[in-house]
């Protein structure tokens, strides 16, 4: 059965890229701790909204933990802590204790400018993606799906690089706002394929000198395990 | 006024697109530069359409409201896709997956456009490979494919439970592909908000550039609309915060015919409401009605009693248990068709059977499976799934039954589209769930994310051209038309409305009301038109949501039978099934505006006319 | 041109001359614990090496790719800080798998760095430098005696200690590292070379701490007797 809990939600409110941005705060009172935190979330807008206050401006979507758009930095850990390192929308409120202070922070990183509040621009990894992250083929020129045999082992592995939600949560976690992991692994799960090794060394320049363009950090290697979440 | 002309090419069902393809009109090489198409929606749909006519040399504008094409609702579809490979040899063919699709639309769906679906399911899969989508495969390096409901054939392919995700981020590096070699422009964080008509023809767009809050004008020689389903009109759905009917309302609202729209399918095995403050339904995969039994207790007391929260599930002795789909359908069992399980969930619970605090769940339970395969087998098939619903429920399948019931999931009517894909109006196309071909009055599993794709990469690139083909005369749209400036007035005008209510309530307070109160104009939204203002697109939505609920009532009333996913219980069968009235009710419901959103649309028929498949009765008892 | 210009080309730079520097401190290594049994046998081994074109040769090499491995650290560092952004988490929950030392590569870097400058001042300038320029003194021919000289002060012997552990740190996260930007690595070998790697910075930076604690130890004792 759910419990009740209090707590206190410290957000990030930003106007635009050259804001300064400041914290608010706000209490909550008898959140049902089988709430999600973006359900948290909407009743602490509809509260600011009856106060008269502006609300809280964060980006979200599917719920489910699939879409990528939510990006929350909850109390030190992008997405917030969960066992299986989920998404925000998959974080219920029954992780947190009563008289909890919760800190709300956007993704913060030189390549992600801050709209408002918590929403943050990520087309930097659209720009990458754009860069190389395909394979050139026509509309309806495939040959049969079947022509090509790819070793079990070979396409789950490039299905777990696939995996990747893009989120930026790695870059959010990386002390350097690296966005390695994003670009890695979508280099491998091309290269580990026949149909994209083709271009593969071609790929994995261009989709670097894109990162390196546009601003990210260098990797430090630490295999930060916070690549966000997958079912 | 427009006509209703589905423009179905001659001759038989099986060579009807080959015979359009040979005999359409083609636009140049040349000529396609000079073109532009906007398209609204960077789903399935909509990203495989940009990126197939940015190759082809058309210019296109493609728009989206989240921060990149790849977030688009398709993402989250879980399952697989169809296609007619015949990869099994266990006896699929075009005409079994057409069939099958007729069918488990309950005889209400279009043959010829279900036919060209299933002709071009094989090629989807095979761009799909080519484009580096990661689908499962055998030991030997083959495609790997599941069975899914209402098929005795194996020919859904899946990447593990993220199917839709690996397909959408497939035809998403395509468009990104044509985006860096310039052929498609890239607008993220812009909502639609009207279509643009000049002399009768669909000329551009009007959307709102949700960073800055400016109303902006896009003008283009066709306007494609791939935005998706209503299922949000429900307010609690499986479909994203963001899924909305915007577009195909404002398309409706200039002129397009909406057909069918109380066709809406309710997925059966979804995690149950838990509280007032839920903002949407997560959807359990299909698949786990192979291993699990779905059950209510046989006696009212005990319900009453896990109502209370007194008792748990695994207290209730097994001979008290109903296990109701096994018994009212014995042959399929917990496998019947998506629509007849959320049905007869409902039924249950409707009679008081129903386990949970708000009397709104039924159990899907895994102990007899853990107990004939082991828990490790079990962990190794749903693992993933288990985790995730302990994750929201705090409840562990393994120990404890899961809860489930039915949603709103997707909805098969939509924008009326005629064999080209093009609405009632003139350069106006319809393509994804957007539309409402080729579902009938219910979808079959795996089958959304087929026709998706078969609309933008193979149907809609060349039937396009067919209306371009008359364009080329036509010069580059100036957005300076008086008739940009009066649709962007009216969408101003709109916006002012809505600020000028000054009420106290917020947007979701009166979307979670729609379909329970009247709309008092009791309406607040807080801040600004300039700049992000999340409140401000939600209000918009809000009142497309409000239309879109008149017209489902409007569509399901008229409709005096029971078909698919739309259920009257006063048009069922003793044993409690759908009762379709084929002499009657053999047509699209096409529901036509009439210039304002109080007055009732006037119903338009389109009649369904089958050349192969003889109508009949869905059973699934024997 | 990649190497300089992409951030895996800077990394590869870092790589490589990290690697050479550690097959220096091998070597350096090995030559030191020489003298902890045969003052003669150092002798030796410095004379041979002394001011001789070869080893000359050698000393700049071995400053360039010094010099390359510091200027690139500064320039990776300043990238990234930029990179960060200029607004810092409130909070900040780092979890706890991640390696101390490679976060503070620059900070175990710089350190390194000083700790050289002492250790050029002690040794080197009297030894070799001394050698080049002419000024013959005892220390260029007697090394091994120098050593004990200068451990016995017991300054220097502390802060050399300060120095080699900071190298060590340096060392652990540096050579997995290093091997992994270059490619050398998966999910077997990932875990192997860091175990490898800890072996070896801690047999290294033993080799040299055991010089420096014999030579201070034995000046404590020998004070007494001689």
């Amino acid at each position: 059965m759910a419990k009740n809990i209090s707590f206190t939600v410290k957000y990030w409110k930003q106007n635009g890229p050259k804001d300064a941005g400041h914290f608010e705060e706000k209490q909550m009172s008898n959140i049902p701790d089988d709430t999600s935190f973006l359900e948290m979330l909407d009743i602490l807008n509809e509260e600011l909204i009856n106060e008269g206050k502006e609300p809280f401006t964060f980006d979200h979507d599917c719920r489910e933990g699939i879409c990528g758009m939510c990006s929350l930095y909850i109390n030190g850990t992008p997405h917030g802590k969960t066992e299986r390192g989920a998404t925000t929308c998959q974080l219920y409120m029954r992780r947190f204790n009563d008289g909890d202070v919760i800190t709300v922070e956007p993704w913060r990183s030189a390549a992600f400018p801050v709209i408002k509040d918590c929403m943050v621009d990520r087309s930097a990894f659209d720009k990458i993606q754009a860069a190389g992250g395909y394979t050139t083929i026509r509309t309806g020129q495939a040959q049969d799906a079947n022509a090509i045999l790819i070793p079990k082992a070979d396409a789950d592995e490039a299905m777990d690089c696939a995996t990747c939600i893009g989120c930026g949560a790695c870059v959010a976690a990386c002390k350097n706002g690296s966005a390695m992991l994003f670009v890695s692994s979508k280099v491998s799960q091309f290269a580990l394929l026949p149909q994209g090794r083709v271009e593969a060394a071609k790929r994995a320049k261009a989709m670097v000198a894109k990162m390196d363009e546009l601003g990210f950090g260098n990797c430090c290697l630490n295999r930060i395990s916070q690549t966000g979440a997958v079912h | 006024m427009a006509t209703l002309n589905s423009r179905i090419p001659e001759g038989p069902v099986a060579e009807k697109w080959t015979n359009y393809k040979a005999h359409q009109k083609l636009v140049n090489p040349k000529n396609k530069r000079k073109l532009d198409v906007i398209i609204v929606g960077t789903g399935l749909a909509g990203a495989s359409a940009a990126a197939s006519l940015g190759e082809m040399g058309f210019k296109v504008k493609n728009f989206c409201i989240q921060d990149s094409p790849r977030r688009a609702h398709s993402i989250a579809a879980q399952g697989g896709i169809n296609a007619a490979k015949n990869y099994q040899n266990d006896g699929d063919s075009v005409y079994r997956l057409f069939y099958d699709t007729v069918k488990g639309g309950d005889y209400r769906a279009r043959e010829a456009n279900v036919y060209r679906l299933a002709e071009v399911s094989a090629n989807i899969i095979d761009q799909c490979v080519a484009q580096g989508v990661p689908f499962a495969r055998e030991y030997g390096g083959m495609l790997a494919n599941r069975s899914f409901g209402g098929a005795q054939v194996s020919r859904t392919f899946y990447a593990k439970g993220q199917t839709g995700q690996q397909l959408l981020l497939g035809a998403y590096s395509s468009l990104m592909c044509q985006v860096n070699a310039g052929t498609v422009e890239l607008y993220t964080r812009y909502e639609m908000l009207d279509v643009v008509i000049v002399d009768g023809r669909a000329r551009g767009i009007i959307a709102r550039n949700l960073v800055t809050g400016k109303i902006e004008r896009f003008a283009a020689h066709a306007v494609v609309i791939g935005t998706g389903g209503y299922g949000n009109t429900y307010f609690l759905s499986t479909n994203a915060m963001g899924c909305n009917c915007s577009a195909a309302i404002a398309c409706y609202r200039k002129g397009a015919f909406f057909a069918n729209p109380s066709y809406v399918q309710i997925h059966p095995t979804c995690i149950p409401v838990h509280g007032d403050k839920q903002s949407k339904l997560t959807l359990m995969s299909e698949s786990l009605r192979n291993d699990g039994r779905i059950w209510v207790p046989k006696k009212l007391e005990d319900a009453k009693r896990l109502q209370k929260g007194e008792i748990q599930g695994k207290d209730i002795p097994e001979e008290d248990r109903d296990y109701y789909l096994e018994r009212r359908y014995p042959a399929f069992g917990n496998l019947v068709p998506r629509d007849v399980a959320s049905r007869a969930a409902k039924e249950r619970c409707d009679k008081g059977y129903g386990v949970n605090n708000t009397g709104l769940a039924v159990f899907l339970d895994f102990s007899q499976a853990i107990e004939d395969f082991g828990r490790k087998e079990i962990e190794a098939r749903y693992g993933n799934l288990f985790d995730m619903y302990e994750e929201i429920t705090d409840e562990s399948p393994y120990e404890t039954p899961m809860q489930i019931f039915p949603a709103v999931h997707y909805t098969m009517g939509g924008i009326w589209v005629d064999y080209e894909l093009m609405t009632t109006v003139k350069g106006l196309f319809a393509i994804g769930e957007c539309n409402f071909s080729d579902h009938g009055a219910n979808r079959l599993g795996a089958s959304a994310l087929m026709q998706g794709l078969a609309d933008g990469y193979f149907v809609l690139p060349y039937t396009i051209q067919n209306y371009l083909a008359d364009q080329i005369t036509v010069p580059r749209f100036s957005t300076d038309l008086p008739e940009f400036a009066e649709a962007e007035k009216g969408v101003k005008d709109r916006i002012d409305r809505l600020f000028a209510i000054k009420g106290k309530r917020s947007v979701d307070s009166i979307h979670k009301e729609l379909g329970h109160i009247m709309w008092e104009h009791n309406l607040f939204v807080p801040g600004t038109t300039e700049g992000v203002n999340v409140e401000l697109e939600k209000a918009l939505r809000l009142e497309d949501f409000l239309l879109m609920g008149q017209l489902i009532a409007n569509d399901a009333l008229h409709r005096e039978e029971s078909c698919g996913g739309h259920f009257r219980e006063e048009h069922q069968t003793e044993e409690g099934e759908a009762k379709r009235d084929d002499e009657n009710f053999f047509y699209v419901g096409c529901w036509e505006y009439q210039g304002a959103d109080d007055k009732k649309p006037v119903l338009h028929k389109e009649p369904l006319e089958y050349e192969i498949i003889k109508v009949q009765t869905r059973n699934y008892k024997s | 041109m990649w190497l300089t210009n992409s951030s895996i080309g800077r990394k590869v730079i870092m790589s490589v001359s990290g690697i050479a520097l550690i097959l220096f401190l091998t070597f350096h290594g090995c030559m030191n614990v020489v003298a902890l049994f045969s003052a003669e046998g150092y002798n030796m081994i410095c004379e041979m090496l002394g001011a001789n074109w070869y080893a000359v040769a050698a000393t700049l090499g071995l400053a360039a790719l010094v010099v390359l491995h510091f200027v690139y650290a500064v320039v990776l560092t300043l990238q990234n800080k930029k990179a960060r952004g200029t607004s810092a988490y409130a909070v900040t929950d780092r979890p706890a798998k991640v390696e101390w030392a490679s976060q503070n590569m620059f900070v175990l870097g710089v350190i390194v760095i000083l700790g050289m400058l002492l250790h050029l001042y002690n040794f080197w300038y009297n030894m070799m430098f001394a050698e080049l320029v002419g000024t013959e003194t005892m220390y260029a021919t007697d090394g091994a005696y120098w050593i004990g000289a200068t451990f016995a002060n017991p300054v220097y012997s502390v802060l050399y200690l300060v120095w080699l552990a900071a190298l060590w740190f340096h060392l652990t996260h540096g050579f997995w590292s290093a091997l992994q930007t270059l490619g050398w690595s998966g999910k077997l070998w990932f875990s192997r070379w860091k175990c490898i790697g800890n072996a070896y910075a801690t047999v290294l930076i033993l080799m040299f701490a055991a010089v420096v604690v014999c030579f201070w130890a034995r000046s404590l004792c020998c004070g007494a007797c001689c």
